[in-house]
């Protein structure tokens, strides 16, 4: 039985879905007025399943959010300025300028890896630092988002099966809202459900309602327990809808109007407050103050990040490479002398039960071949020399 | 330490480095209980165990994925292509995941990328590439390419103490044909600087990797008709010691520049243009190349050595230049 979030964690999770729609209605208004360098994408309809998968991760976790996630960004401690003067390209920007939309992060403390435009290749590297971790002893959880049309791109696969064969602690939601740019999900994958891709791998996954926060919140927070007691990772499928274009340039005529209208009575926020009127967890003046709180704090930033400088041209020719800009070191939560010689020492043969499905490596001190009573050798498959292929 | 080869230089770099620094790992195809399709890494997985010494799925993108993940987390992940020609299929993780990491957020990716180059072992057309040009221009990448036992090992340590990306391309010619007595000591051979393996006075010829060893070849053969080479080894192809290069070409004022790699879009373009920005007028001839043609490694013995360069082709370059 998962523990029920407490009306302050109800309420904190409306703050950031309203504060995660507020912020990108914000947004639009700055795209009309040219203040937004490059594209912006929309998460309108989508902010259940950004803010309540992240919301049900520890802080120590990582996460590497795609660009319909500000709402994990949000509920990771960044604020509605640092969103906005990455959209401007404004000096005072987590990349200073270098780069838009949400592809930002920090490693230090937010664990939050920034986003490539190519999709999938965030999987593998969630499994490296979920590895990682494991190797360092830290007990963390990655997670990263995919959309439906990601989930067709070669990288997705090789590295689900990386993590399913490590069994590294990777919860993976793929946020199904039926379109990739113009395509719908039916010319992506002839699944009915994405989730179903996990199969394939091994993964165990879940389908959950992507406009029910509440639903996305205890799915993924399962997942998530699961994943960091060791048992592999997961895959979530959120279903949802993308209710505007690709971007703010795309009018979405190829989509049916009909979808949009069905889904308009599905909206995630709407139900939520429904929700949490309908379990007396609020009333109507502490959404106000809540609301009250938003336009407050989105309004000193639009005229911070208004106000900010762009950055310095000769800024352009600055930082390709480290040269010890950076301090490079491990977090440590495990002593060292266990992965050192002569201790880690092993014998280099495959165990015979390494041919089993999912015959992930057993650790160190584990990995002896099973004895047996009769004296009798072992069974032990001959590993193949392989000179190329 | 006597006589050690350029292959067994390299299993020691990773040896030394994991000894050394328990955030070094190993990760990629058959490296583990196989020890590498090359043995690279023989002796590594029971030396250090399975957490450091990881056989993957045939994968490279997961691959060079995972350890971008494992750099971010603090590691100094090293990953291995079974055949360097496979980096194609990771090329998006290096060019725009690791490469662009630092200069977009700030985040350094010291991660290291290194496998079997190069032809001239009848490899054809899917094992014998020499890729290095297409990451030579990815700015935040740094690619070296050793020539030596002694700089290979050197090299492959100061490349998993660095903070970047680092494409460590081994020339598969060279594994177990050089010999060399190293140091046994903890020595790093620097990232960027190139060597001048022999002084001479009317040429320079400026080569790397196993072309190296032909250049010097051919140097040497040039001094019984009299010409006195000067015979450059980079090392380091980005970032590119322009320094050397133009001392050496200030003092000789003729520049051959041999590569394996193929004659278009090749290093030896960018240092011809980089010699004419800045040594025009100690120039007393044109730059000359000699390097493979442009087209694909072909299978057949006889063919591959039509394609590549060899002794030969550099002392008739080369004397060619000197009489200019």
């Amino acid at each position: 039985m998962p523990a029920t979030l407490t009306r302050e964690q109800h309420l904190e999770l409306y703050y950031f879905m309203r504060l995660n729609r507020e912020l990108e209605e914000q947004m639009v208004r700055l795209f009309r007025q040219n203040k937004i360098v490059g594209g912006l994408y929309s998460s309108l309809g989508q902010e259940a399943i950004s803010v309540g998968t992240a919301y049900a991760l520890g802080p120590g976790d990582w996460i590497a959010p795609m660009i319909r996630n500000i709402g994990a960004l949000l509920v990771r401690g960044y604020k509605p300025r640092d969103i906005m003067t990455q959209h401007m390209a404004r000096y005072t920007s987590p990349t200073l300028g270098k780069d838009g939309t949400s592809h930002f992060g920090d490693l230090k403390s937010r664990h939050v890896i920034s986003p490539i435009s190519m999709l999938g290749d965030l999987i593998p590297v969630m499994t490296g630092i979920a590895m990682a971790g494991r190797y360092l002893g830290q007990k963390i959880v990655t997670m990263t988002w995919i959309g439906d049309g990601g989930t067709s791109t070669g990288v997705f696969h090789e590295g689900l099966n990386l993590a399913a064969v490590q069994k590294a602690p990777l919860v993976l939601i793929v946020e199904n809202n039926q379109w990739a740019y113009s395509t719908p999900v039916g010319k992506q994958a002839a699944l009915s459900d994405l989730a179903d891709r996990a199969k394939a791998y091994g993964v165990r996954s879940a389908i959950v309602d992507g406009n029910d926060v509440v639903a996305v919140e205890r799915t993924t927070r399962e997942a998530v327990d699961d994943a960091r007691a060791g048992n592999g990772p997961v895959l979530i499928e959120a279903k949802t809808m993308r209710m505007r274009g690709h971007a703010q340039h795309d009018s979405a005529e190829y989509v049916p109007k009909k979808l949009f209208e069905e889904w308009k009575e599905r909206d995630p926020l709407d139900r939520y407050e429904k929700f949490l009127s309908a379990n007396k967890l609020w009333d109507s003046k502490t959404k106000k103050e809540i609301d009250c709180r938003i336009g407050r704090e989105i309004q000193a930033d639009v005229e911070l990040a208004e106000n900010s400088p762009f950055p310095p041209p000769e800024l352009a020719a600055e930082g390709v490479y480290c040269e010890g800009c950076h301090v490079i070191e491990a977090d440590w939560q495990r002593p060292k002398e266990e992965v050192m010689p002569p201790r880690s020492s092993v014998k280099a043969e495959w165990p015979a039960n390494s041919y089993s499905a999912n015959g992930a490596r057993p650790p160190a001190e584990k990995q002896a071949a099973p004895k047996e009573k009769s004296g009798k050798k072992p069974a032990r498959a001959p590993v193949r020399a392989k000179a190329g292929r | 330490m006597p006589e050690t080869t350029y292959l067994e230089a390299i299993r020691q770099a990773m040896l030394e480095e994991m000894d050394r620094d328990p955030a070094v790992v190993l990760i990629g195809e058959d490296v583990g209980v196989y020890g590498g399709a090359f043995k690279a890494s023989e002796g590594l997985l029971a030396r250090f165990g399975w957490e450091r010494v990881i056989d993957t799925p045939i994968s490279e993108s997961a691959i060079v994925g995972a350890a971008i993940g494992m750099s971010y987390a603090g590691l100094r992940p090293v990953a291995e292509m079974q055949f360097i020609d496979f980096i194609a299929c990771c090329f998006n993780q290096i060019t725009n995941f690791a490469a662009k990491s630092h200069y977009r957020w700030g985040a350094p990716v010291p991660l290291v990328l290194r496998g079997p180059c190069g032809g001239g072992v009848h490899g054809g057309p899917f094992h014998s590439a020499n890729p290095e040009m297409y990451f030579v221009h990815t700015p935040g990448l740094k690619v070296v390419c050793p020539a030596t036992p002694r700089d290979a090992k050197g090299l492959l340590k100061s490349a998993i103490r660095d903070n970047n990306p680092v494409l460590f391309f081994e020339h598969k010619f060279l594994y177990r044909r050089i010999k060399e007595d190293i140091p046994s000591d903890d020595f790093t051979v620097p990232l960027g600087k190139a060597a001048v393996r022999r002084e001479g006075r009317d040429l320079t010829i400026v080569s790397y990797a196993a072309m190296l060893h032909a250049a010097l070849e051919a140097a040497a053969d040039l001094a019984k008709e009299g010409i006195d080479a000067e015979v450059i080894d980079l090392r380091t192809l980005l970032p590119l010691d322009r320094e050397t290069i133009l001392a050496s070409v200030r003092k000789t004022n003729k520049l051959l520049v041999v590569h394996e790699d193929t004659r278009t879009g090749g290093i030896g373009g960018e240092i011809a243009a980089m010699v004419t920005e800045s040594a025009f007028d100690d120039l007393d001839g044109p730059i000359r190349r000699v390097t493979s043609l442009d087209t694909p490694t072909p299978y057949a013995p006889v063919l591959e050595e039509y394609f590549m360069p060899n002794t030969g082709k550099i002392v008739a370059a080369a004397r060619e230049l000197a009489q200019y």
